[in-house]
């Protein structure tokens, strides 16, 4: 049984500089890393076992999208039939023959990760891997992530679509600034973080004096179009609808939610949305 | 080594660039040769300020001359296309795929070597045999003897002319290769290679005569051209090998060490 690894960090945290130190393309500067219990400085005893796709799909503009796996397939000695199989299994099998330039960016990605397949890799290394695409082929990839998952290949993926990870990803890795801020089960990592109450006065105008009581109570908060978000639990989403009802205040709704990853990430690198 | 020969392969393979490479060798060599038994009378017939008769045609020279003629052009084609197919992988950004694929850096540089020469063979002896083919066909319009050309040392003389305009024109193409993996553009590295053996060697051999000697693309003609009385064949040899082996060495090893950052 494989997994799925989401790897997460804001523009310029070093998830593509990591990736591509993970599959030899640059040296690093320092320390060390394995993978597939291989040291990174002999990437050849571990890259025939590996698949990637990095930063987008880079292929031969004037050739086909099936000849420019055979290119690939030429190089890593996989069979033809192996390249007619893959093209078939991303959508792109009545395509194959039509020349790479032709294709559109969601194509392009398919072919990517097609290319990335073609060792059937116990890892596969994919980073954006549903750019481009509308989402209908955003779901058709986080089936084959999960199938290819299910049927034993670990799978390490970047995504800025934290929903998507957030729903397929078993781990995940963050990165800030070139460090890991977090690595382990995508379940603790949202276990831990703190829950939001979110509520809505009747009137827009009352939101600041709802951030007040809420920060009276030692709760700190901020406002997201007509809402408050209040750090709490969710056992103080009364006290907060009796305080604003005292404080002359109706509350339109009032929910306890769990923090998505999305909001976690940014909680933790300290974005802002 | 095989996987990385027959992918390069089928790159080379492709319509867009082997059937017009091809195509232009064909044309080229074809309208070189014919323009010399066409003009045959003419004072002036062959490069420039040159004349050849239909007398000297008749001897064995007559059947390699038109191809030797064609040995700088099938170098600059093959310049182009070395330097393209490498500079392209930058370009495109495909060299990480090759090196995922094949992580040894050495074996896909040549990898690519061996199949660019493949090609260059290929297009050596098309031009070859087009530059015989026409050179048969207008030897009757031109008055020229081909009894000589079907002697053994005829065809010594087109074998040695053959393995000489090999080298020359791999040699060119070496040097693509060179600044397809310094300047990382195709369009850069075609445009100075071009410049540099088209003009500037020439300004620095008509100029600085005393250059002409050390000069890459002056050495790499002569070794086409089998050498002449004032530059030896073997020193050109020496020369252009020196330049092509350092060259490559030293691409090899900023190959090698350089990160894939793009």
């Amino acid at each position: 049984m494989g997994t799925i690894c989401g790897f997460v960090g804001p523009n310029g945290s070093g998830k593509t500089t990591t990736i591509r130190m993970l599959l030899g393309l640059i040296s690093p500067s320092s320390g060390t890393a394995t993978v597939l219990d291989e040291n990174i400085t002999h990437p050849e005893k571990y890259l025939p076992k590996v698949g990637a796709l990095i930063e987008g799909p880079a292929f031969y503009p004037a050739l086909s999208g099936r000849e420019n796996l055979r290119v690939l397939a030429d190089l890593g000695g996989y069979s033809v039939e192996r390249v007619d199989e893959l093209l078939v299994q991303v959508g792109l099998g009545d395509r194959g023959h039509s020349k790479f330039k032709t294709y559109s960016l969601g194509m392009k990605q398919r072919l990517g990760i097609a290319a990335a397949l073609l060792p059937n890799p116990q890892l596969l290394i994919l980073d954006e891997p549903t750019n481009g695409l509308d989402p209908s082929g955003i779901q058709e990839i986080r089936e084959l992530l999960r199938t290819l998952a299910a049927s034993g290949t670990t799978v390490f993926v970047s995504s800025h679509l934290l929903s998507e990870l957030e729903m397929i990803a078993e781990y995940l890795v963050m990165l800030r600034e070139g460090n890991v801020i977090f690595a382990g089960h995508t379940e603790d990592l949202l276990s831990a973080a703190q829950p939001i109450v979110i509520a809505k006065p009747e009137h827009a105008k009352d939101l600041d004096r709802l951030a007040e009581i809420a920060k009276a109570s030692g709760h700190d908060s901020r406002v997201i179009g007509e809402e408050l978000h209040i750090k709490g639990p969710a056992e103080w989403s009364p006290v907060l609808n009796r305080m604003a009802f005292e404080a002359g205040i109706t509350l339109a709704s009032i929910a306890a939610i769990r923090p998505t990853l999305e909001e976690t990430f940014f909680e933790m690198t300290e974005e802002k949305k | 080594m095989i996987r990385v020969i027959l992918a390069e392969l089928r790159k080379l393979k492709r319509r867009t660039l082997s059937l017009s490479t091809l195509a232009s060798v064909t044309a080229l060599t074809g309208l070189f040769t014919w323009l010399v038994y066409f003009r045959i009378n003419e004072p002036e017939n062959t490069r420039r300020g040159e004349h050849i008769s239909a007398a000297d045609l008749s001897g064995q020279v007559g059947l390699v001359y038109g191809f030797k003629l064609v040995a700088f052009l099938l170098g600059i084609t093959a310049l182009c296309v070395f330097a393209s197919q490498t500079a392209q992988e930058y370009t495109f950004g495909t060299l990480r795929n090759l090196l995922v694929r094949q992580p040894s850096r050495m074996k896909i540089l040549l990898g690519k070597l061996i199949s660019m020469k493949i090609f260059a063979l290929v297009m050596v002896s098309l031009s070859a045999a087009i530059s015989i083919a026409v050179s048969y066909a207008m030897s009757g319009t031109a008055k020229v003897d081909t009894t000589d050309w079907s002697t053994s040392s005829a065809y010594q003389l087109l074998g040695r002319t053959f393995v000489n305009v090999m080298i020359s024109t791999v040699g060119y193409g070496i040097f693509g290769m060179i600044l397809g993996l310094l300047f990382r553009s195709p369009i850069s590295s075609i445009a100075i290679g071009v410049l540099w053996f088209l003009i500037i060697d020439n300004l620095f051999a008509n100029f600085l005569t005393s250059s002409a000697k050390w000069l890459p693309g002056q050495n790499l003609f002569n070794v086409s051209e089998g050498g002449t009385p004032i530059m030896s064949y073997q020193h050109s040899l020496i020369v252009s090998l020196f330049y092509l082996v350092g060259g490559l060495g030293i691409v090899a090893i900023l190959f090698k060490r350089r990160d894939v950052a793009n």
